[in-house]
């Protein structure tokens, strides 16, 4: 699936908007390190148990093979939602099968398809950026600051550079409004040793780490410093001196090569994770299933993060998947999983914050998925009116604008103010329009440049 | 046509009684390899009689060896793989650096992409060349495109993927399909195809130490039927770079793998008739060795090109192209293509579908007396 398909007339899809999706849970992260904290696993930075073909006195089949699995492949107990309270009585007897001891019983059970109860999804502030209990990690002012500063250049980049694009200055572009939590409350709880495998609407993370203005419109205009030399349609970033894999776009093909690149950090014991970034739509891809099943039995150090917008150009995920979400599919695989609201900053930054630790750690995978809305269009090639209603961008636009639920905690805090807002927007639209500027008076890359550079013996131009 | 499991029975027990017609097909130009990829002067060591899969087995232990940066994997090599070509080495280099992974080519690839832009040597085994159509895009849109779209930024230059190709005798169309032509389409692919164990093992080391995604196809029947000596030691040979394997002057034949095998065969009685063939192994699909020939053609006049793969879209149809392009006025007659029917592989009719020495002798005097 391509990014960039022009508009569609859309389906009325408006019984079926995200709004009626709600937010309620208070689980607070020290739920979530308390339960990593229990973990039974104690293989830190260790690859899987070794094995051989006869390695202990029983050699009776089942015990041959059964050392030859990996961990992460033996039979865990089984779920309590899986299972009712009389299942002691049930059990009649137990049975080693590849893979490890599992209990039999005269019940005939389906699993049912999905749990009553949707997972929740954590959350700090409300929609008002007011905290839901007392905060268990302080967020100093400086990281803060930096956010929503990030948050702010964000909107203004994209703003500029998508009425540039509707002036015939850029082919194309794709803005990552509404998802402007996401971007840099997760940028700031990595390190920036972690590799980000991007999918496309994650520049957050980019401008986090020390990409210029300049630089992100120099790309834009695929002029001669761009560092993607005019080959990629605009907003297909990457800089490998900011440890940010160039944009692709073929969807979720990213994930799998996550998975490999972070076999490379396990193997070299690196303090370090792949951070690989897909949507809601890009689930329904092979490759993601891919992915997820090897970087579990790998044990791989990746924390996929998906950005749940609720479309997929103009599929609404209820089109895309019939599961609760992409959540509970980490299960599936074997892969601790949390949902979070994407739209607030703070317990994004917590859950990224601690999914890092856990990856690193204990060299596993984590998989997150970030409730959240795609306010722009899909691309400029799209217009979502088409098939969304107004009033619902709208909704998510004010009631639910990631930056001002932000805004309001941080203005809160003392630590801006309504001046200091309105002088930040002005100052850095100007910069932006500056950097277009320059960038359009940039020659293009040398012909010989763009037509020959696929092969290394190649790269002498 | 029936008699042709026969022929290649009798084939097969002449490889192994190592007077095999394939000795006249070794390699000449083996040359010494070290780490750095600089391409040595051959010496004169002495090497061991092994089958295609040990030549394959002692690359992948050298190529683990002399870069503690490389590592192999894919369905089933931890144990050795289906084909033994990967046997002793999880056991020599452990377990992170031999090993299995869930059964998906489109993870395996995709995987090895990620460790290769890392800066190490990947080398992927997709178990049948029949079962890499899942990883197409991988291969297509994000191997052969990483370094491009990047500016060079970033590069997968380490990536190579191993795979067994071709007819086998009983494979059906699901062992046995030689998909080599839809790789050679995709700019920043080296595609290359070795024909004897001593060419699988210089080739293979060059194509690990390619700084560029390289697909190597692997000529399954040959995996145990092909015996030549092979030098013991780190060689490398060098790609793209096709070789004259038997001079000639009046037809130039251009094949790769195991059908170069059967070519011989049809240069041999096609001499007992007075007809001269020059035979060339092109080793490198892509970026293939035009030079080479092209300037057997201007010699011979005539071009007979073969593969398994069927006729149509194949690429011998590029070959043939590029041929006629570069020397049409020095043609004596059509370039010739005796190549797979466009069916899929058939299971009982294999021998009707295989290009076989009698289509190829026919279009060899097909093409001399046109």
């Amino acid at each position: 699936m391509a990014i960039w398909l022009a508009g569609r007339k859309g389906a009325d899809y408006f019984t079926k908007t995200l709004i009626s999706t709600t937010f309620r849970s208070l689980r607070t992260s020290s739920t979530v390190i308390a339960s990593f904290g229990d973990s039974d696993d104690s293989s830190t930075g260790n690859f899987r148990k070794p094995y051989s073909f006869f390695p202990c006195a029983d050699s009776s089949p089942a015990a041959v093979f059964r050392s030859r699995r990996f961990e992460s492949s033996q039979a865990g107990p089984q779920l309590d939602f899986f299972s009712s309270d009389d299942d002691d009585e049930q059990i009649q007897g137990s049975m080693d099968f590849p893979g490890g001891k599992i209990g039999f019983t005269s019940e005939m059970r389906f699993l049912p398809e999905s749990s009553e109860k949707r997972v929740e999804c954590y959350r700090v502030l409300d929609d008002n950026g007011y905290e839901l209990s007392s905060p268990k990690q302080h967020m100093n002012k400086e990281v803060a600051m930096k956010m929503y500063s990030g948050m702010l250049t964000l909107d203004s980049l994209d703003t500029v550079l998508y009425e540039a694009q509707r002036q015939g200055r850029i082919s194309f572009y794709v803005t990552s409004f509404g998802e402007e939590a996401i971007n840099l409350a997760s940028a700031a709880a990595l390190s920036s040793d972690d590799l980000i495998m991007p999918q496309y609407r994650e520049p957050g993370i980019l401008w986090w780490r020390g990409f210029t203005l300049q630089e992100f419109v120099n790309q834009c205009f695929g002029n001669k410093n761009d560092y993607g030399k005019g080959r990629q349609m605009p907003i297909h970033y990457g800089s490998k001196k900011h440890n940010y894999f160039t944009v692709s776009s073929p969807l979720a093909t990213q994930l799998p090569q996550a998975v490999g690149a972070a076999y490379s950090l396990k193997t070299e014991k690196k303090d370090a994770c792949v951070v690989a970034f897909f949507g809601d739509g890009s689930s329904s891809e092979g490759d993601f299933h891919a992915s997820l099943n090897f970087a579990a039995v790998l044990e791989a150090p990746v924390v996929f993060i998906c950005r749940n917008n609720g479309w997929a150009i103009s599929t609404p995920t209820t089109d895309q998947f019939r599961s609760d979400g992409i959540v509970v599919k980490g299960h599936g695989y074997g892969i601790r999983s949390i949902r979070v609201d994407g739209n607030d900053a703070l317990a994004v930054y917590n859950v990224v914050r601690v999914a890092r630790e856990m990856a690193v750690t204990e060299q596993r995978p984590i998989l997150i998925e970030a409730m959240t809305y795609r306010v722009g269009h899909h691309s400029t090639s799209d217009d979502s009116t088409k098939y969304r209603p107004a009033d619902e961008i709208e909704h998510w636009k004010t009631s639910r604008n990631p930056v001002s639920i932000f805004r309001k905690w941080v203005q809160r805090k003392g630590w801006w103010s309504d001046e200091q807002e309105s002088e930040f927007r002005a100052n850095i639209r100007k910069q932006v329009i500056n950097a277009i500027q320059v960038a359009e008076k940039t020659e293009k890359p040398s012909l010989e440049t763009c037509l020959l550079m696929c092969m290394k013996s190649y790269l002498q131009v | 046509m029936a008699t042709n499991l026969r022929r290649f029975k009798r084939f097969g027990s002449v490889f192994i009684n190592n007077s095999s017609p394939l000795r006249g097909l070794s390699s000449s130009s083996a040359v010494l390899g070290s780490v750095d990829g600089q391409v040595q002067q051959p010496g004169t060591g002495t090497g061991k009689s092994i089958n295609l899969y040990t030549a394959i087995n002692q690359a992948l232990q050298i190529a683990l060896d002399s870069d503690p940066r490389s590592y192999i994997f894919g369905e089933d090599v931890g144990f050795g793989g289906v084909f033994r070509c990967t046997t002793g080495l999880a056991d020599q280099f452990g377990k992170h650096r031999v090993f299995n992974t869930p059964l998906c080519e489109q993870g395996i690839v995709g995987f090895g992409i990620g460790l290769a832009a890392m800066g190490n040597r990947a080398i992927a085994e997709i178990q049948f060349a029949d079962y890499i159509f899942p990883a197409f895009d991988q291969i297509v849109n994000e191997a052969a495109k990483f370094r491009y779209r990047s500016g060079n930024e970033f590069n997968c230059g380490g990536l190579t993927i191993r795979t067994p190709y071709g007819a086998v005798g009983h494979g059906g169309h699901y062992h046995s399909q030689s998909p080599e032509a839809f790789f050679c389409h995709v700019p920043g692919l080296k595609v290359v195809i070795p024909r004897s164990p001593k060419e699988a093992k210089g080739l293979l080391l060059s194509s690990i130490r390619e700084p560029n995604p390289v697909v190597f196809f692997e000529p399954k029947w040959l995996y145990r039927l092909a015996v030549e000596e092979v030098p013991e030691g780190d060689y490398m040979l060098p790609l793209s770079e096709a070789e004259v394997i038997r001079e000639g002057s009046d037809i130039t034949l251009v094949g790769w793998g195991a059908q170069l095998a059967i070519m011989e065969q049809a240069c041999v009685d096609a001499e007992k008739e007075g007809i001269s063939c020059e035979l060339i192994d092109l080793r490198t699909l892509i970026p293939w060795d035009k030079e080479t020939v092209e300037a057997s053609v201007r010699k011979t006049g005539r071009l007979l090109i073969s593969h398994e793969a069927p006729v149509t879209g194949g690429f011998g149809a590029e070959i043939s192209a590029s041929i006629v392009e570069r020397c049409f006025l020095r043609l004596e007659a059509p370039v010739a293509r005796v190549c797979g029917l466009d069916t899929p592989f058939p299971l009982v009719f294999e021998p009707f579908y295989m290009p076989n020495k009698n289509k190829i002798l026919d279009a060899i005097k097909d093409t001399v007396n046109y």
